[in-house]
């Protein structure tokens, strides 16, 4: 049995601002060593930022939990230096199949778009993605990097200030008073952070339980991905099977919102599930079993002056989709480069208004799918189930219904359309690459484009002249000269340009594109610079 | 631009017989099975359609709403 999540990875340990006369005022302090705070330290600190974790606890997550992660978020990791890890332990699917009531209605492989470095999606259980981004962390302080996890420091008060924020810490020995100029909080839906200063959390779209197993087989099940609406073992509900690496499956059963949860998790009441699920001569062993809860809901602001939320703590969402660790990551990718031009002095503190406004539209978006994925899953009316019921009978089949087949749609990247931070379109180019878009990938020879656009402003030329290096208002963008050539497969123009013979892009730190056209213009990319942050 | 109008005058090839297509194709069906076959048959029409905006013209015509915009 896997025990991964049994041992301290970042055991408590004493720490000298414990003994200071004074509190010590750190530069950025993160609350929650879960995907999200982890992730938003490894970038800062990756720009040479101090940056203090704290967390409540000392381990990875209990149980798989969050377990499909897409493609954007493996690119953003590739950015923090720990991408190869998680897509080589991952778990790749293609084919998935859906059911209902008793039957097989179809089977579709999604045949992913050729041309990315990443994967569409991989599963990989939480505790191990938690557990690379720790290595990372290791790996940048063996490098001198000014990062440090702190376990067992549980935040139990917070004094926002203009310029700072003061945090009371508990920790095994004691409490001690801590200070930041920024602070982070990825402390999850339950945010205390949130709790604490007594901010909002609207919306309760919609409530649901699910029982979450982890569950070593015997059986050879195929990697796949197989979900059931309205399955005799699972009346009126969903029920999810997934591979996981080590030959964990994870299934995830859906239960309604007015159940008792301590009586669903127990064994006796579990495993009968579980068993008429994976059919009655299957053996299996239950790793961790899990009730989750989940509201559809968001803070109507998610920066509050120096105080500033990511994930979870910020918006809720379905499962469906996978939309809830990777829309995560997507916010600390929108905030770090922002906070770091700010911290430096080259941006206004307004910058940070645009990251709430960017992912407010990514959560309304995830809310939005996953509202209507759980719609189709769940009808809410009598009406509502005929019409689901027609679409799952009619895609066994016309394949024509098939699209409208509703078990999650897939995390992808939200497009910041509308952003003040973008330049107006002026390029007749694919819908795609659009400013406020994220950059698609595209193989270059022996390497990715993505790769080469790292984490700083970019001006991205193909077939087309432009200075090797702008500098604006102390923001130094360096060209990356490409041509149509440099790509056999084609997908850099189809991406890229379409029907035009060149174009040029500048492309924030985040890979997000802020501006783009024909040719280089020095005054419009002077511009378009000092808007991408927040002068204009 | 024509084409994204909704015809809402007579347009149906021999228009009885069609009725009675319709009518023979519920015959004997219970109240559920009528459903199911309806909203079946909805969504068989509406992929040969479409297109979205003139399906939210039939929306709002079988709404029985007046006027142009369906909103």
């Amino acid at each position: 049995m896997n025990k991964i999540f049994e041992v301290p990875l970042y055991p408590y340990a004493r720490h000298a601002d414990q003994d200071a006369p004074a509190p010590v005022r750190r530069k950025v302090v993160v609350i929650g060593a879960g995907p999200i705070g982890l992730a938003a330290a490894i970038d800062l600190a990756q720009q040479g930022t101090e940056v203090v974790i704290l967390d409540d606890n000392d381990k990875v997550s209990f149980g798989s939990r969050a377990i499909c992660f897409a493609k954007r978020p493996l690119e953003i990791l590739d950015r923090l230096g720990c991408g190869q890890p998680m897509v080589d332990k991952g778990v790749q699917w293609n084919v998935g199949k859906v059911f209902f009531d008793d039957r097989q209605v179809y089977e579709f492989n999604l045949l992913p778009e050729e041309g990315h470095k990443r994967p569409a999606f991989i599963n990989l259980q939480q505790y191990y993605f938690e557990e690379y981004l720790v290595n990372r962390v290791r790996e940048l302080q063996e490098q001198g990097a000014p990062i440090e996890i702190r376990g067992r420091n549980k935040v139990s008060a917070i004094g926002t200030h203009p310029h700072h924020v003061t945090l009371e810490v508990d920790t095994p020995e004691g409490p001690y008073n801590l200070e930041a100029e920024w602070l982070i909080a990825c402390d999850g839906a339950g945010s205390p952070t949130r709790q604490m200063l007594g901010l909002d959390f609207v919306g309760r779209v919609f409530e649901d339980n699910f029982l979450i197993a982890d569950v070593i087989m015997e059986a050879d099940f195929p990697t796949e991905r197989w979900f059931w609406f309205d399955p005799p073992f699972n009346k009126g509900q969903s029920a999810l099977l997934h591979k996981q690496p080590d030959g964990v499956w994870r299934i995830d059963l859906q239960l309604g919102w007015d159940i008792d949860k301590e009586r669903e998790k127990r064994p006796e009441n579990v495993i009968p599930r579980l068993q008429a699920m994976l059919g009655e001569d299957v053996k299996f062993e239950l790793e961790w079993v899990s009730i989750y809860t989940f509201q559809c809901r968001r803070m109507e602001q998610f920066r509050h002056g120096r105080v500033l939320f990511a994930g979870d703590a910020a918006h809720q969402v379905s499962p469906f989709g996978a939309r809830g660790a990777n829309s995560g990551l997507q916010d600390t990718d929108n905030l770090c480069w922002k906070l770091q031009l700010v911290m430096d002095g080259k941006a206004p503190e307004s910058l940070l208004d645009s990251y709430d406004i960017e992912r407010i539209h990514g959560a309304d978006e995830n809310i939005l799918n996953s509202s209507r994925s759980t719609d189709f899953i769940t009808p809410k009316s009598e009406m509502s189930r005929v019409l689901r019921d027609a679409v799952l009978d009619l895609s066994e089949q016309y394949e024509f219904a098939r699209p409208l087949v509703n078990s999650g749609r897939l995390s992808v990247p939200c497009t910041y359309d509308g952003s003040p931070l973008n330049s107006a379109d002026a390029l007749d180019g694919p819908e795609r690459t659009r400013p406020g878009s994220s950059c698609p990938d595209a193989p270059l020879g022996d390497g990715f484009l993505l790769d080469k656009l790292g984490d700083k402003f970019v001006l991205l030329t193909i077939d087309a002249d432009a200075p090797d290096v702008i500098e604006e208002e102390g923001i130094e963008v360096t060209r990356l000269a490409l041509s149509i050539k440099d790509d056999k497969t084609l997908a850099l123009q189809e991406r890229y340009l379409g029907k035009l013979e060149s174009g040029v892009y500048l492309i924030r730190p985040d890979q997000h594109v802020a501006a783009r056209r024909p040719s280089y213009d020095d005054n419009q990319f002077r511009h378009a610079i000092r808007r991408a942050i927040g002068k204009e | 631009m024509i084409e994204e109008d909704l015809i809402l005058t007579a347009n149906l090839e021999q228009a009885d017989d069609f009725y009675a297509d319709l009518l023979a194709a519920h015959e004997n069906l219970s109240k559920d099975e009528s459903d199911a076959l309806n909203a079946r048959l909805v969504l068989v029409l509406a992929n040969h359609i479409g297109k979205r905006a003139i399906l939210k013209q039939a929306l709002a015509a079988a709404a029985l709403k007046t006027g142009e915009d369906s909103a």
